[in-house]
């Protein structure tokens, strides 16, 4: 097992003491919609991400449509932070670089010390396995797995013993309150309680950053604020980096930093005070 | 991690029992066609065999270079000896004694003349004795219009068309003139048994079946034939068999000068047969393959498509950080297990049918009254050691390919990509 630097703390971090519940209205989150405009941000220690002249284009046609154009950010850890803007303002597109799923055309993208551009796909591979947590928009939990074995996949990945497997499994669902649906099947859940596995999923080996990608879009209001306070707290207790590309109003309310991408560039970068 | 993989292969009836059920419906075609092809097609051959070749031949020298001239007085003495030592050499093959021969059918009105004659073209074959399996072999008993087979000495059997011919029916008499493998003039006395319909016209016109110890006695033949035949144990031809076995015995003589001495043929080196034999095996070949390869294909995009299904799953599991190369390659084993799985089964059901077709053919003798041609009457299939391993062609190596070339896809797409079809 290969662990980096970046989440060796949180492993040690006993899990069973977070106490947290579901539903987790009583963690007493607020949300504070006073921005103020600060650039740059400032994040909640060490830097996790830096992009500098971060640009992405794509072939269309016989020409090329550029999705980035010259993007330059910086992420503490603990941010909980998310990209806003409309389709086609390159949101999806920066996050997938972050994820390093993908490469930029020019500049760099530094992740967790690494520079993403520089990657080997191996190298990427081993980046997401170890330190990298993915949520999305239509949860993508695989269909004929339990809720449990979902949960496990990642942890299969790292080599984990299976008695340490299910210890983490077991307090990831405790996290997100599935508990009692561990042999449940995701056609059998509900689109809230897939993407509370799916948050299971990316937490379960305490990675250091968290993508979501528009995460709330298929849910109601009602699921959207349980997903959402879910994730606040987990990036509250775990001191995870949470970066989210979304649009949705609900999610914008609870972000403590919110960057306005639009035609590829950064129109607007706020920190939220509470 | 082969544990999960496990668990959503079993669960996942698109991933595993429908891919097994595919690959197994297109390999048990694939077997069975093979084997169907090789019967039909094995069956003119074999048909040749049991009329006048065998499968393996011994004559004498001097018998072997004028062959198509059934020249008796070059015909095998001492046959009795001879046959045991075949029998003592080659156990598992089946020795049947023939002497074909020409002459005149003669049929007296009462007063001892003759009221009508034809020319006649014998065959004497082994019809009394409680082992031979002769009248089988030639399957006479279907091809019998009138009367019956022969069933004790004197009786003869001629082709209907013959007989009507010459003004007989079952139960008259008639007498075969000929001459005796030493040259005079040879005359027997036969009752005619009953008729044939071979549905070869050159038969049918003027066919004479008469047990061998008849023509023995009416030709001077005595323990003597003009050839010896041999079957196989399988009762099917095979060109390396045979040559092997004739190679065998013809070792034996191989130093002696004697025009007289036997010598063994396969049937491949009687006449045309060797041409026949290799344009039978050509398009064996060539029919199996063409069902093999459109069985691959279309195993092959079975294999393509299932995986081409998946690339959402592999989306997330690169995303989660499992490596393109691992992906891949459990997507090679997977298709692997399906492709053995379902060839195992495939081919275990294409050998049972190709076995039932085997064993029981289907009759076509109804069908083929008054063909004039000489065709198999009947439609069987034939397993041979192919048919054991032909189906692996389309269902291990098309599923696997096919798998393999979509699993390339993972390569050279980028994870967002896969990402993107994940999404849509």
């Amino acid at each position: 097992m290969n662990e980096s630097n970046n989440n060796a703390e949180s492993k040690n971090t006993p899990l069973g003491g977070l106490g947290v519940k579901s539903p987790l209205g009583d963690l007493g989150v607020e949300r504070n919609n006073n921005a103020e405009t600060q650039t740059p941000p400032s994040g909640g220690g060490g830097v996790i991400i830096t992009t500098s002249q971060l640009i992405k284009r794509f072939p269309m046609g016989k020409g090329e449509f550029t999705a980035l154009k010259g993007i330059d950010l910086e992420f503490g850890i603990g941010e909980f932070a998310g990209l806003i803007g409309p389709s086609g303002s390159g949101k999806t597109t920066l996050l997938n670089i972050l994820g390093s799923l993908d490469s930029p055309t020019e500049g760099e993208a530094i992740v967790l010390g690494q520079s993403v551009s520089k990657l080997s796909a191996k190298g990427a591979a081993r980046l997401r396995k170890e330190s990298l947590g993915f949520i999305f928009q239509s949860y993508n939990l695989l269909q004929v797995h339990t809720v449990f074995e979902n949960v496990e996949f990642p942890l299969l990945l790292l080599n984990y013993t299976a008695a340490e497997r299910k210890k983490m499994v077991m307090d990831a669902l405790e996290w997100v309150g599935l508990t009692d649906k561990v042999k449940s099947k995701p056609p059998k859940l509900s689109g809230g309680e897939c993407q509370r596995v799916a948050i299971a999923r990316a937490m379960v080996k305490r990675p250091s950053l968290v993508l979501a990608d528009e995460p709330t879009a298929n849910l109601d209001a009602a699921n959207s604020h349980n997903i959402l306070k879910t994730m606040e707290n987990l990036n509250r207790q775990l001191k995870t980096t949470f970066l989210f590309a979304t649009h949705d109003e609900k999610v914008i309310g609870y972000l403590k930093r919110k960057i306005f991408l639009k035609d590829g560039y950064v129109d607007k970068d706020e920190l939220v005070n509470n | 991690m082969i544990k999960f993989l496990i668990k959503g292969l079993l669960r996942d009836k698109s991933r595993s029992r429908i891919p097994v059920l595919v690959v197994a419906v297109g390999v048990m075609l694939t077997v069975f066609m093979h084997a169907f092809v090789t019967g039909y097609m094995g069956d003119t051959i074999e048909m040749n065999a049991r009329f006048t070749h065998g499968h393996v031949k011994v004559m004498t020298r001097a018998y072997a270079e004028e062959m198509n001239q059934m020249p008796n007085d070059l015909a095998l003495l001492e046959v009795d000896e001879l046959t045991n030592k075949l029998n003592a050499m080659f156990p598992d093959v089946i020795w049947s004694p023939r002497i074909q021969f020409g002459g005149l059918v003669d049929v007296p009105d009462k007063n001892g003349e003759t009221r009508s004659q034809g020319p006649a073209f014998g065959m004497a074959l082994d019809f009394l004795s409680a082992h031979s399996a002769e009248v089988k072999r030639m399957n006479i008993e279907k091809t019998l219009v009138r009367g019956s087979l022969i069933t004790k000495p004197g009786q003869a059997l001629l082709s209907e068309k013959f007989a009507q011919n010459l003004g007989l029916k079952p139960g008259d008499e008639f007498t075969l003139i000929g001459s005796t493998m030493y040259g005079s003039m040879a005359f027997y006395n036969f009752t005619l048994a009953g008729t044939v319909t071979f549905g070869v016209e050159q038969m049918d016109r003027g066919a004479l079946l008469v047990d061998i110890y008849d023509a023995r006695i009416a030709l001077n033949m005595e323990n003597a034939v003009g050839e010896l035949i041999g079957f196989l144990s399988d009762g099917f031809y095979n060109n390396d068999e045979a040559k092997a076995i004739a190679s065998e015995f013809n070792a034996v003589y191989a130093e002696t000068e004697d025009e007289y001495a036997p010598v063994m043929k396969t049937l491949a080196q009687q006449g045309t047969m060797g041409q026949y034999v290799a344009l039978v095996d050509v398009w064996t070949v060539y029919i199996s393959m063409v069902f093999v390869i459109a069985m691959a294909l279309v195993l092959w995009n079975a294999g393509l498509l299932g995986a081409l299904r998946r690339y959402g799953e592999f989306g997330i599991r690169l995303a989660m950080g499992e490596e393109k190369r691992h992906v891949f390659n459990t997507l090679i084993y997977e298709s692997f297990v399906i492709g053995v799985l379902g060839t195992i089964l495939g081919t275990a059901f294409g050998l049972l049918f190709s076995w039932l077709m085997q064993t029981y053919p289907i009759d076509m003798s109804a069908m083929l009254e008054g063909a004039t041609m000489m065709m198999p009457t009947q439609i069987k299939a034939r397993i041979t050691p192919d048919t054991y391993y032909i189906g692996f062609i389309p269902g291990l190596l098309s599923t696997v390919v096919g798998s393999a070339l979509a699993g390339i896809g993972i390569f050279k797409r980028k994870t967002s990509q896969l990402f993107k079809e994940l999404e849509a």
